[in-house]
């Protein structure tokens, strides 16, 4: 159960529709953004590198949690939308938009492609819609394979798109300034994250769910759950295409192993650690998936150093156990809290709101 | 918006109110296969009033419903609300033309709380787009608290103030019913169809629900068509029946020239045996 916080009386609607309606939460928020902005102060390079990671995970899985926690339409083709969105970006910067209109076009590119790879959902649902959209991740990947609209070869050079030098801002560039890639992509995090809390505030945001839970009641309540079906698609491409454009311009290169079906998979399992359909769940969960295999390895370097693992031998072997832990996680997950890592939250600030009392 | 003025019983209207259109379904016929749900049924909800539909299990009530609201398309047949032909009409046009549907089988959407099931009845009255919906700003804002005081309106009537922000799925079956009142209520409709609003209930519930339907009928003039299994309720607050049997209409009328009926007798209680 989840408790709210007592003696807080609304006289208006509209403060009872407030996201963070007492002084607590606002205290709260404040505190997040200081986080946020001495982050990058208080940490090196390569926590800073993780850190982005975190952050343009954290997008690709905020739009994900659109189209799968929210409106209930299982998509296997994350790392396709995904990469339509980097490699979108990459070909108009090779075009000479700036890279802020190039991620921009890509997401609406990418929103397109969604719709496109949305219309089997009129027809299917639940695995069968996984299935359709396992061919968007096919058709991506050999699309990629096949052709190079750069030097027109057909050899599979596309595989590897170099990223243009004009990711620059005030100077620095966004694949080797970490710090200023931090800034740009918190920002587009936060505008991604408000914009999406707001839509599930408005009767928009409600269809969605509401086509979740019961179309056909939904339909008969007047929602054409066909055009929001596909609305979600769009919406929630759009978003995952943001998250491309950010891996494209974060990179040198850009090649096709990073938006593979393990891609889609782990973007499935963040939103299922993090919690389905929730926008900060899908923080929570893109941070846990990002952050596990670092610890992995940061176990694994105390280990060599000890002398108790051979440090060629668990290079070797990471990849497993990383995969493994994965797997760990979410069955853990799916037994512990079904409902994720925002779940375990919640009953965390229920848990202080009642102290010392246990109900 | 008038707001504290109002009495319980008063009906808010936000939008145009409702048309209130006579509904009439001539010849009907519906088959899934070889099986005839329906045959030939003809009959008229006239405005302002609350027709029963009952009949044995497996009549082709709740088939009759879903033809109404568009679920099944019958093969044979017209079902004229006013102007509109409903046979030809998609279900998400419903709410639009004013008619509102409970379900059989409780269907509301259950991760949502109360409020936000009956606001999304107010789905097809708002206007503002989804960049106007992310940015919840200004006009997005206000369109969303102008359509919640006609939820509280809602609320208010259907008693489920203490309940408005719980999650729906945790709730009791009969207050689920009472939602599900609600949703459709707040769609704002000139004709509802409710199936079966008092199955599972006990004698208080079904009494608290009888209230609400006949509130809605004579405070609200909303027309009624009610599905219903329990022969007291619909004999109580029905002003006319129409008997169902087998997909045929075996009767229609008041509910005392039903009652007196020999065929629905039959249909009901079987024929005796000739010794």
């Amino acid at each position: 159960m989840t408790v709210s916080q007592n003696g807080v009386f609304h006289q208006t609607y509209s403060s009872d529709q407030q996201l963070r309606p007492t002084s607590w939460q606002r205290y709260r928020i404040v505190l997040v953004f200081i986080l946020i902005i001495v982050f990058p102060l208080l940490v090196g390079n390569r926590e800073l590198r993780i850190a982005n990671t975190v952050i343009i995970a954290a997008i690709g899985a905020i739009g994900l949690n659109i189209l799968v926690g929210y409106t209930g339409q299982i998509s296997l083709g994350q790392g396709a939308f995904l990469a339509v969105g980097a490699y979108s970006t990459g070909l108009l910067m090779h075009q000479g938009l700036p890279w802020w209109l190039a991620i921009l076009v890509a997401a609406v590119i990418t929103a397109l492609f969604g719709i496109v790879f949305g219309i089997p959902s009129l027809r299917l649902k639940g695995l069968y819609l996984a299935v359709a959209t396992l061919a968007a991740q096919q058709i991506v990947g050999w699309i990629v394979r096949a052709w190079d609209p750069i030097d027109g070869k057909t050899d599979g050079l596309a595989r590897e798109l170099a990223i243009p030098n004009t990711n620059v801002v005030l100077g620095n560039r966004l694949n080797t300034s970490e710090i200023t890639f931090y800034v740009v992509a918190m920002i587009v995090l936060i505008v991604v994250t408000m914009l999406a809390t707001n839509l599930f505030r408005t009767h928009i945001g409600r269809a969605f769910i509401a086509i979740r839970d019961q179309d056909i009641a939904a339909e008969v309540m007047g929602v054409d759950v066909f055009r929001f079906k596909l609305l979600s698609f769009a919406t929630s491409s759009f978003i995952v295409g943001l998250a491309g454009g950010l891996i494209a311009v974060h990179s040198t290169i850009i090649s096709f192993e990073r938006f593979t079906i393990e891609v889609s998979i782990e973007y499935l399992a963040m939103i299922i650690i993090g919690g389905l359909g929730s926008v900060a769940g899908s923080i929570y969960g893109a941070a846990f998936i990002k952050i596990l295999p670092e610890i992995l390895r940061e176990i694994g370097t105390i280990m060599t150093e000890q002398g108790w693992l051979d440090a060629a031998e668990f290079d070797l072997i990471l990849p497993y156990i990383r995969e493994a832990a994965f797997g760990l996680a979410i069955i853990l997950t799916l037994i512990i809290e079904p409902e994720g890592i925002v779940k375990v939250w919640r009953d965390v600030k229920s848990y202080f709101r009642l102290w010392p009392f246990s109900y | 918006m008038h707001t504290v003025s109002m009495s319980r019983f008063d009906r808010p209207y936000l939008d145009d109110p409702p048309e209130r259109l006579q509904l009439d379904v001539e010849n009907v016929s519906l088959s899934f296969g070889g099986v005839r749900a329906i045959s030939d049924v003809s009959y008229s909800c006239y405005p302002g009033e609350i027709l029963a539909i009952i009949g044995p299990n497996g009549a082709g009530k709740t088939s009759m419903l879903n033809c109404i609201c568009g679920l099944y398309r019958p093969q044979r047949g017209r079902i004229m609300y006013g102007r509109h032909n409903l046979v030809t009409t998609p279900p998400h046009h419903l709410p639009k033309i004013g008619i509102a549907r409970t379900f059989q089988n409780i269907e509301l959407f259950s991760h949502m709380t109360v409020l936000d099931n009956l606001m999304l009845g107010r789905h097809v009255h708002m206007r503002k787009n989804i960049l106007q919906s992310v940015l919840y700003w200004g006009r997005a804002e206000q369109e969303e608290i102008r359509h919640r005081q006609f939820v509280e309106h809602v609320i208010d009537l259907l008693e489920i103030q203490a309940i408005r922000k719980k999650q729906v799925g945790a709730l009791a079956y009969g207050l689920q019913k009472r939602v599900e009142l609600g949703r459709a209520l707040a769609m704002n409709p000139g004709l509802i169809l409710l199936d079966e609003p008092m199955a599972g209930m006990n004698i208080e519930e079904k009494e608290d629900m009888a209230r609400f339907i006949l509130d809605i009928n004579e405070e609200w003039g909303i027309t009624v068509i009610l599905i219903e299994h329990d022969m007291s309720v619909v004999m109580d607050i029905s002003d006319r029946v129409v008997v169902l049997d087998f997909g045929l209409k075996i009767a229609e009328g008041t509910p005392d020239e039903v009652r007196q009926n020999p065929e629905v007798i039959q249909a009901y209680l079987g024929e005796e045996e000739p010794a």
